[in-house]
């Protein structure tokens, strides 16, 4: 059943990548090669801008579909697990400090974020490996990273630094290179296989942790490679494009009517779909005229979240999701 | 193949104290007790879920708590007390479910043990239905199928009539019954005395986690075992078989 949406899918993100190249503040005519700097502009700056808007989508994407099925919550979201909190935390800092200046530094800072906030989660609940202390410790973990953020914004050394780390917060792809692709990929990869290592036990937890355990789900081991999974795919996405919320959220409920529901069957669709939603916001923020430059990409999508959101607590009360 | 459940001194600090039974596969064992006599905790225990703080429990010669996670989900079926389904799946993905732990076997056979446990619960209309849109019956023999789709050895269910109305608790009795006669061990929680009483063939009593009675429904559920374990007065009528409890 989920071989329809899935093809689907592929042939629309085959379609899009490549008009995506062609959008932007300068259109490239494909039977009009006279456009100056097209292929720079196409190399150097839409095809790096294209291929990280698919890792980060597609990660994104899974590890919400992953969240959805470990806390059996259609609400979830990857940001419940301070993971991307943690980032975030990393890369303020880093401009705080001064060290992003240098292009690598942010991410690695952003990356020691994620792995700080990935540990403390373990720490906390891996003890017993039950969903609800997990919750709790990464709502905590979350609102405690946010707090900190917040304090190394009020205590910014320079003004210029706090409106660095502002417009930095707000995720997006503007001005991202081959060198973001590069740290991103490995990462998500490496996250998205951990992630479908645990499709199985997800789909288990259908039925409760006890009938889980009984079908043989280990409990800790499963919440062991949830944390690894999401940590690195957030944590990569967190990295090189600031906080971008909501497709971990809409994109899987988007998928699961497509789907026979259960978690293994939404981690792929999710993860297409994701990709194909952020190359589509990222090219309607490039192309939406803005006066001072373009759409944040975090901002457009939580302009498109939110309503959505509320559309499905709305819908939930009716009892039909 | 004949592998028995074997439960020796075991103990659940606060909830079961030195319980000692040896259960054989082939009919129906009921679990009863009064609310927190540690029924639930010792379901638990059988079905490997819940490590003992002292004493063990075997399956054939193999200690339950320490055989793999997949192995022992292969052989012991466990229905839990009030069990959820987080998403709508239809009703053959959720007895799919049951396949999860034969990782690597042959699609066939798969497919073969998903319709058997569907024929099995008389489930065949509702096979692409989504669960919400079942009835409490209904949702109750879809949750059945999923722990028959395994094919255990054993199925340990806790209260597995709970909520259902008398046909579908008559009809899910049935099918236990016909589970047993294929020679599965079947190990119920029952909070109904009565249902223990016509439909099991041997009864477990707990009392304050201690095992009080085992043996045979006419024995272990007398009117003396009910007196001094429930605290009522209380008085069997009707034929063997066909048995219902005046309570006064």
């Amino acid at each position: 059943m989920t071989r329809k949406p899935t093809l689907l899918l592929v042939c629309a993100l085959a379609l899009a990548v490549p008009l995506s190249l062609l959008a932007g503040r300068v259109w490239i005519d494909p039977f009009d090669p006279q456009t100056r700097n097209a292929a720079v502009i196409l190399l150097q700056l839409r095809l790096p801008r294209a291929v990280l808007a698919l890792i980060v989508g597609g990660g994104l994407g899974t590890a919400g579909a992953a969240m959805q099925g470990y806390l059996r919550n259609p609400l979830a979201d990857p940001g419940l697990f301070g993971v991307s909190s943690g980032a975030a935390l990393g890369a303020v800092l880093s401009f705080w400090t001064g060290y992003a200046a240098s292009v690598y530094l942010l991410p690695v800072f952003a990356l020691i974020g994620a792995g700080g906030a990935m540990a403390l989660l373990a720490l906390i609940a891996g003890r017993d490996g039950g969903v609800a202390l997990f919750t709790l410790a990464g709502l905590m973990i979350a609102s405690l990273a946010g707090a900190l953020m917040s304090l190394a914004i009020s205590l910014s050394p320079t003004p210029f630094a706090m409106s660095e780390i502002v417009t930095w917060l707000m995720g997006a792809l503007a001005d991202r290179s081959w060198r973001e692709v590069w740290i991103a990929a490995p990462l998500t990869l490496a996250g998205v296989a951990v992630l479908a290592l645990v499709a199985r036990s997800l789909d288990a937890l259908t039925l409760g942790e006890a009938a889980a355990r009984s079908l043989g789900v280990e409990p800790r081991r499963l919440q062991a490679l949830m944390i690894v999974g999401v940590g690195l795919t957030v944590g990569a996405s967190v990295a090189v494009a600031g906080i971008i919320g909501f497709v971990g959220l809409i994109v899987p409920h988007l998928m699961r009517p497509l789907t026979d529901r259960r978690p293994s069957s939404l981690l792929l669709p999710s993860a297409l779909a994701g990709a194909l939603l952020l190359l589509l916001a990222d090219v309607l923020c490039r192309i939406l005229p803005l006066a001072g430059g373009e759409l944040r990409l975090g901002i457009a999508l939580s302009l498109i979240g939110a309503p959505f959101f509320l559309h499905l607590l709305l819908k939930m009360r009716r009892g039909s999701v | 193949m004949s592998s028995s459940l074997a439960l020796d001194q075991v103990t659940v600090t606060g909830r079961l104290e030195a319980v000692t039974a040896k259960l054989n596969r082939g009919g129906i064992k009921a679990i009863c007790g009064p609310n927190g006599a540690g029924k639930s905790t010792l379901l638990s225990v059988l079905a490997g879920l819940l490590a003992p703080d002292a004493g063990c429990v075997r399956l054939g010669a193999a200690q339950v708590d320490r055989l793999p996670a997949a192995e022992r989900a292969r052989q012991l079926g466990y229905l839990p007390q009030a069990p959820e389904i987080a998403w709508d799946v239809s009703v053959e993905t959720l007895v799919s479910l049951g396949r999860l732990p034969w990782r690597g076997a042959p699609a066939s056979e798969a497919q073969g043990a998903i319709d058997a446990a569907i024929a099995a619960m008389d489930l065949e209309r509702f096979r692409h239905r989504p669960v919400t849109r079942l009835s409490g019956g209904e949702r109750a023999r879809a949750l059945m199928a999923r722990v028959l789709a395994t094919r255990p050895d054993w199925l340990l269910a806790d209260e597995p009539l709970a909520n259902l109305d008398l046909a579908h608790a008559a009809t899910l009795m049935r099918r236990f019954r016909e589970q047993a006669q294929e020679g599965r061990g079947v190990v119920l929680v029952l909070h109904d005395l009565a249902t223990a009483m016509n439909h099991a063939d041997r009864v477990l009593v707990l009392h304050h986690g201690r095992l009080v009675a085992d043996g045979p429904p006419g024995h272990a559920l007398s009117e003396s075992v009910i007196r001094e374990v429930w605290g009522v007065e209380a008085r069997w009528l009707g034929e063997p078989g066909a048995r219902a409890l005046a309570i006064g």
